[in-house]
């Protein structure tokens, strides 16, 4: 090889190593900036309610997190719900993952695509067409905790099939096929082996879900009735003024969800 | 075929057939089957028979099904300004989302190592804020007042009394904020698959970087590339959010029109409208499977 040649192809290993990565950490860094801003004015101290700026430092607002009026009640609404849209979107969802990836059946391309379908959908038209027909069953009158219950389960499985196929497909079969010659039946092999290395996906799914059922608005807000879940009460307070306390929420979550992940993460890698 | 992909072969072979018969994945299978069905398809089936009622009717003195293809044509010609709107915000949008997706994919799924995971918890991570908070955030960024909008106006980029907040700029970043998570998730798993002794081949052919990854890597990628630019696409297309927070009333997608219609007790019209952008949503699902199959999808 000349020199030139290898001059060339250092270059551009060195491009590929690093420049990338620089790229990557910058794109990274985009994503993170409206989350710096959120943490920054949870420790703001407004000087008027009307507009949105940084005007003083202040540990009132997450000494006081409930102060605006309602607000805390819509976080445990959420919270409920999200607990709730996440036990059975996980469940649903993860017996559907088993039966795409584990079994072969006839309208399995049909599963696959309505299975797609409605992470593909704009909000507006899952949400108005799911209001329409409760309206029009007759639930107008029950709108609320159960009606955005359900529409959140239906939204949030999909994500789960999806996040719980890939953990499924990554599976050796050898490992439940050793089971089985070591005369494990299928039940067995089931619980000691397969459920246990899917697990991660399984949780992984649970967390998804219920960061896409906390947040979610627009079929919500379609859905809800009288009912106010956090991201309503952040959508009203935008019309009169939105007290600092939104973003002690807003980053307790983000800080809660951070440090569950990278327990999780740290723990996959003590055991190896 | 344009990309023989070995990898992407293997992946579409059925599994290895089970003891057990179909009968046992049809059973795992429906309860979720079931509530799509009642939950996702119903609605939008009915949603499409709403779109054919006749417009003079009210929810009080209710609809006459009158097959009133009309509706169509109105809400089109009413509104398709705001309908190019958004297929020209969320193509821009889009184009952002790979511009920024795929080096950032790419390094997490090459360069990253041991990094690999924290990364991967990084991109998923500002979904743990509501994203309605995040979106308010950028009102902050682009604000009048603050830095970004200061540094365009003294680089005369920006003109004098110039604003980002409230244009058509902002909203197209904040949608390619709020989006970019789907794009770089699928780019990633499909990058991932490629075994990277096929870029050493590239490499051993003679073949510069830049060669290898127009030959090798984008074509292998293209999945992944396909797969996001529909989570990014469609979703960006139906928003109205971005618009309310960030925009202006001339800055108006088709999301917005639904919202307000609705909100209008116009049912049939936003029916309509709703049922366009689903055809229009179909067709694109549609034209994937054709080159990629339905095994990639979910």
């Amino acid at each position: 090889m000349t020199t030139v040649a290898s001059g060339r192809s250092s270059i551009g290993k060195w491009i590929g190593d690093h420049l990338i990565m620089g790229i990557g950490l910058l794109v990274l860094l985009y994503m993170f900036t409206p989350i710096f801003i959120v943490v920054l004015m949870s420790f703001n101290d407004p000087a008027s309610r009307i507009g949105y700026s940084f005007d003083g430092f202040t540990l009132h607002n997450w000494l006081n997190p409930c102060e605006p009026n309602g607000m805390c009640d819509a976080v445990v609404l959420s919270v409920q719900i999200g607990l709730a849209a996440t036990l059975g979107a996980t469940f649903l969802g993860t017996l559907m993952a088993f039966a795409l990836v584990r079994h072969r059946f006839r309208g399995r391309a049909v599963a696959n695509v309505f299975t797609f379908l409605p992470m593909a959908s704009p909000e507006i038209v899952m949400g108005s067409s799911l209001l329409a027909l409760f309206v029009t069953a007759g639930f107008a009158g029950v709108l609320g905790f159960w009606t955005i219950l359900v529409a959140h389960i239906m939204f949030c499985l999909s994500f789960v099939v999806v996040t719980v196929k890939a953990r499924l497909a990554g599976l050796d079969p050898r490992l439940e096929q050793a089971a089985m010659d070591l005369y494990a039946n299928e039940w067995q092999t089931f619980r000691r082996v397969t459920l246990p290395l899917v697990f991660p996906g399984i949780l992984a799914a649970a967390l998804l879900s219920f960061s896409l059922s906390f947040d979610d608005f627009i079929i919500t807000n379609l859905n809800s009735g009288q009912a106010v879940t956090f991201p309503m009460y952040v959508w009203g307070a935008n019309q009169r003024g939105i007290p600092p306390q939104i973003n002690v929420i807003g980053t307790a979550m983000f800080l809660i969800a951070l440090i569950t992940v990278l327990a999780g993460e740290l723990g996959r890698r003590r055991r190896g | 075929m344009s990309h023989p992909a070995p990898t992407q072969a293997a992946e579409t072979q059925p599994p290895a057939k089970r003891p057990l018969g179909g009968w046992m994945g049809y059973l795992l299978l429906a309860p979720a089957a079931l509530w799509l069905t009642l939950f996702f398809i119903v609605p939008m089936a009915s949603m499409v028979s709403t779109s054919l009622y006749d417009p003079t009717g009210s929810l009080e003195s209710g609809y006459a099904m009158t097959g009133h293809v009309q509706n169509y044509l109105t809400v089109l010609a009413d509104y398709s300004e705001q309908f190019l709107r958004s297929l020209m915000y969320a193509g821009a949008a889009t184009i952002a989302c790979i511009i920024l997706g795929y080096p950032l994919a790419y390094a997490i799924a090459f360069k990253a190592g041991r990094w690999k995971n924290l990364m991967l918890v990084a991109v998923i991570a500002p979904f743990f804020t509501s994203f309605l908070i995040r979106t308010l955030s950028w009102q902050l960024i682009l604000g009048d007042q603050a830095w970004v909008a200061d540094t365009l106006r003294s680089l005369q980029i920006l003109g004098e009394n110039g604003r980002l907040l409230d244009t058509p700029v902002a909203v197209v970043t904040g949608l390619t904020y709020n989006f970019l998570p789907f794009m770089v998730l699928p780019l990633y798993t499909s990058l991932e698959k490629i075994d990277p002794r096929l870029h050493e081949a590239g490499a051993d052919l003679y073949a510069s970087p830049f060669t290898t990854f127009r030959k090798v890597t984008l074509p292998l990628s293209a999945p992944g590339l396909v797969a996001g630019t529909l989570l990014t696409f469609i979703p960006a297309a139906g928003d109205y959010i971005n618009v309310e927070l960030l925009g202006n009333p001339q800055t108006q997608m088709i999301g917005n029109v639904i919202q307000n219609l609705f909100d209008g007790g116009s049912y049939p019209e936003a029916a309509a409208l709703s049922v366009t952008l689903m055809a229009v949503i179909v067709v694109l699902v549609l034209l994937y499977i054709r080159k990629a199959g339905t095994e990639e999808l979910v």
